[in-house]
């Protein structure tokens, strides 16, 4: 059930916000934002389908080494977790964070999507957060409607982050948004002169302050003396970043840097699990992005705020259980969460194993979910921000049921 | 407050363009949506109807494939796949610089706003593989001929269109007492995702008077309405629910289902009076402000009430009425108009994409429109683009804006103008003095030129 009382206070705050930003064209976001609580959340879309099976591979499990057979073996060793689990070895550099417990894993869970194996269904389950697509889809994100009953939200409490749609942030709850790739370089002259253009329309004018603020916390610079030619290969390189390693290292930093200061809450997603072919040499490019951004986090939160993170990466479905004719996966359902933060009781992989026989697998192809991936996310909210377990099981995660509690928090 | 031509064509149009002059009068707005569209021919975008042809060919090649596994012609099948979606995906860039000078040039700009308002309306998009490049085809044939007939037929030919049967899952709803669903068992079932956007998005509006049963009857109405790649729209009798639908109190359908109940259902709903309350608003919403006149949108509800959802009428009533044309708080440009408005207002060369690698119209274009907020045809759902002014009024939406305006137009035209004069070809009567002064203070064309397409004056329409 909604919390009357708080839904009012969280209404009233934000439109007493929307007043006061457009009627003070000079404020800076920094200043509007309050947030009560101290524990931050990053929650991570890992789109495209991660083979949760050879990140965290289950080489305990009898059948495991006979489904996944390669024609000539990895020249790197995975990182042995527990004596039953091992990580894949891309992710040895995150071997010191598993040792300190700030890195764990659930395993053998999903979303409740089943059978059709579609990203975009799978995806719009997965932020949408609902228990199936038949009655058309919700147009708000699960994180989104935890907010709206987050106490004291402004808009600077959530980010997100990147230029996909992040529809797992997107609802009435204001949410502010920024990606590194939209960047300002203008002369200092030019920059005069937009805020002086801008001055005519309050609503250009206290968005452009935003820009500018926001343009400037991003690592380089707004103002930049160059001709076009230069200002074209800026545009270039900031484009080219959303294709390679650097964007998301970039909003990591990014992130970071809001998280640092009022932001309690940031979602990004990180591309490119889709591996039907050649695994052993497209899934070790994700690993390392989503490596990148967890290093990247833990060393610019610095220590006091990293031991109040807690950081969730999440796919829309796990993938067949053996591998391909093309030493690839295909679409599959059950998989893994990968955690990661000073706040989380890490050090462990968290699951239900279902076993790898082709009776325990799920229509005798995938690894079977034991268990809704909703229940672990609603476990790390009512960890972090107190939220009771009637309005995630209703309002947050409609349809989900929480189970015991899984501790994945100190 | 009547009709003004600066603002109509700003308004109304595509903005002011330095070649093509405004429209005399209202009436001149009205007769350009029966000329013949000449601006369609000079820059041409596939129809759907081809594009079929290559989803046919597709389909030939992933049975080679599947059928031959490891011979040869299996690995030419899979090579020619992968041709064929990369052409589509340069052909889909291509038709985005079409719909860029169509609005260039064209002297029947009208159109061009009213096909994308309604393509959003009726916003479809292809999930995954070859139909993802669907979507400008989709508006060209069953979009922009229904621009200014009836409602009900625009409705008809944007739900029952392949593009929507698969955007919105129909072609995997199941009747749960038809054929199929015998044969297949549990795995068949129903289907409510169209039904719901009908009723939701597309006719009454979300507070219509339709309970969940009216969704679920008309879900079950709608069974047997799929597609395939021969004919385009297929009905496939063993999907359809047997048996007669109520829909809002009204019986459709009986023992022999067939598109005719379809079509019937969907002519009751566009003639609905809460469609005429919701398509009078989103209208006056899209094309004015964000809050219309109040007494603009109930003659726009009268209009189309009394002549039963003639297009033609409404967009009469709309330009004549003068709540259309209070000057101040007019609506933000949406990321594409403000990008085609520039384009019109440099007069870009006819030839401008000619040649064009996909990649640098990607780094030109589509990639800041995406940075702008709107990812070219890939919505984020069937609710389409937002049309509140603070949904691209963003700190990076803005940006984006800003360094596109700068960075951009000297990249596509051999020479920008003079600053001083661009004021006045962009703006007209509209170039206030602080934008003049910005234009004259600018160190550099390029810098001159992109503040005065980023000034608010140039962004609200």
């Amino acid at each position: 059930m909604t919390d009357p009382l708080s839904r009012r206070a969280f209404l009233g705050r934000s439109a007493l916000i929307g007043c006061s930003l457009a009627a003070s064209p000079l404020l800076t976001p920094v200043t509007f934002a309050s947030a009560p609580g101290d524990n931050r959340l990053v929650v991570i879309v890992l789109r495209g389908g991660m083979d949760g099976l050879d990140v965290v591979r289950p080489l305990g499990d009898p059948n495991y080494a006979a489904l996944r057979a390669m024609a000539e073996p990895e020249a790197d060793p995975p990182v042995d977790l527990d004596g039953f689990f091992a990580m894949h070895p891309k992710l040895r550099v995150l071997e010191p964070l598993w040792k300190d417990g700030d890195l764990g894993f659930v395993h053998a869970v999903s979303t409740p999507y089943r059978d059709k194996r579609s990203h975009f269904d799978g995806q719009d389950v997965l932020e949408a957060g609902i228990t199936d697509l038949s009655q058309g889809l919700t147009r708000d994100g699960w994180l989104n409607r935890m907010l709206q009953h987050y106490p004291g939200a402004g808009t600077e409490t959530a980010f997100a982050l990147g230029r996909d749609p992040m529809t797992v942030m997107t609802g009435d709850a204001p949410v502010s948004r920024w990606t590194p790739e939209a960047d300002l370089a203008l002369s200092p002259q030019a920059l005069r002169l937009a805020e002086v253009v801008m001055a005519e329309d309050p609503l250009f004018a206290s968005t452009f302050a935003q820009s500018v603020a926001l343009a400037g916390g991003d690592g380089d610079p707004v103002e930049f003396t160059g001709g076009a030619d230069e200002m074209m290969s800026m545009m270039q390189a900031d484009q080219r970043a959303s294709r390679g390693v650097a964007l998301e290292t970039r909003i990591a930093s990014f992130a970071a840097q809001r998280l640092r200061a009022d932001t309690r809450i940031a979602a990004f997603s990180i591309n490119g699990w889709d591996t039907h072919e050649r695994q052993d040499r497209s899934l070790p490019r994700a690993l390392g992005r989503l490596a990148e951004v967890i290093l990247t986090l833990k060393s610019e939160l610095r220590g006091p705020v990293w031991k109040k993170t807690a950081i969730v990466a999440m796919t829309e479905f796990g993938r067949t259980a053996r591998l391909n004719g093309t030493t690839g996966t295909d679409h599959g359902t059950g998989g893994a969460m990968v955690l990661a933060g000073g706040a989380i009781r890490g050090g462990r992989v968290v699951a239900d194993w279902p076993g790898l026989a082709e009776a325990d697998l799920y229509d005798r192809r995938d690894l079977m979910p034991t268990r809704d991936l909703r229940a672990h996310t609603g476990w790390l909210l009512r960890g972090l921000y107190g939220l009771n377990r009637d309005l995630i099981e209703t309002t947050v995660f409609p349809g989900a049921e929480l189970g015991d509690d899984p501790g994945l928090l100190l | 407050m009547k009709f003004d031509p600066v603002l109509a064509d700003i308004r109304f149009g595509c903005g002011l363009s330095p070649r093509v002059g405004p429209p005399g009068a209202s009436q001149a707005i009205l007769d350009s949506l029966d000329a013949p569209d000449r601006v369609a021919r000079t820059f041409p975008i596939e129809p759907f109807e081809t594009f079929l042809i290559r989803m046919q060919e597709r389909q030939r090649l992933s049975k080679i494939r599947r059928a031959q596994r490891g011979t040869p012609e299996a690995e030419a099948a899979r090579k020619a796949i992968k041709v064929l979606n990369k052409t589509a995906r340069i052909d889909q860039a291509t038709w985005m610089g079409q719909h860029i000078l169509r609005r260039t040039w064209t002297d029947a700009p009208f159109r061009e706003r009213l096909t994308f308002f309604w393509g959003d309306h009726f916003t479809a998009a292809g999930k995954a593989g070859l139909i993802r490049r669907a979507t400008s085809p989709y508006f060209e044939s069953a979009i922009r001929p229904n621009i200014a007939g009836r409602f009900e037929d625009l409705l008809i030919a944007a739900v029952t269109h392949p593009l929507m049967v698969h955007y919105l899952d129909q072609d995997s709803s199941i009747g749960p007492s038809s054929e199929m669903a015998a044969k297949r068992g549990k795995a068949a079932g129903l289907n409510e995702n169209l039904a719901r956007e009908v009723l939701e998005l597309h006719t009454l509006g979300a507070d219509g008077p339709y309970t969940q049963a009216d969704v679920r009857q008309l879900a079950e109405l709608l069974t047997g309405l799929t597609l395939n790649f021969q004919t385009g729209t297929h009905f496939r009798k063993p999907f359809a629910e047997p048996g007669a639908e109520t829909v809002l109190g009204k019986s459709y359908g009986g023992d022999n289902p067939n598109l005719g109940d379809i079509r019937a259902v969907l002519r009751d709903l566009a003639r609905h009076p809460s469609t005429a309350r919701h398509l009078a608003r989103k209208l006056a919403v899209h094309f004015v402000s964000d809050s219309p006149d109040p007494d603009l949108v109930a003659a726009l509800e009268r209009s189309y009430r009394d002549t039963g959802g003639d297009l033609k009428a409404l967009y009469a009533t709309l330009l004549d009425h003068p709540g259309a044309w209070r000057p101040e708080g007019g609506n933000v440009k949406q990321p594409f108009d403000f990008i085609a408005s520039a384009c019109r207002a440099l007069a870009l060369p006819r030839t401008a994409f000619d040649g064009m690698k996909e990649n640098r119209f990607r780094t030109l274009v589509i990639r800041p429109l995406g940075l702008m907020g709107h990812i070219w045809e890939k919505p984020d759902g069937p609710d389409g683009l937002d049309e509140a002014d603070t949904a691209w009024v963003t700190p990076q939406g803005l940006a984006a804006r800003l360094q596109w305006a700068v960075t951009v137009p000297q990249l596509l035209l051999p020479d920008l103008p003079d600053p001083r004069d661009f004021a006045q070809t962009a703006l007209g009567p509209r170039a206030s003095p602080p934008v003049r002064f910005a234009a004259e203070a600018a160190e550099s064309r390029w810098e001159g030129i992109g503040l005065i397409l980023a000034s608010p004056a140039f962004q609200r329409m």
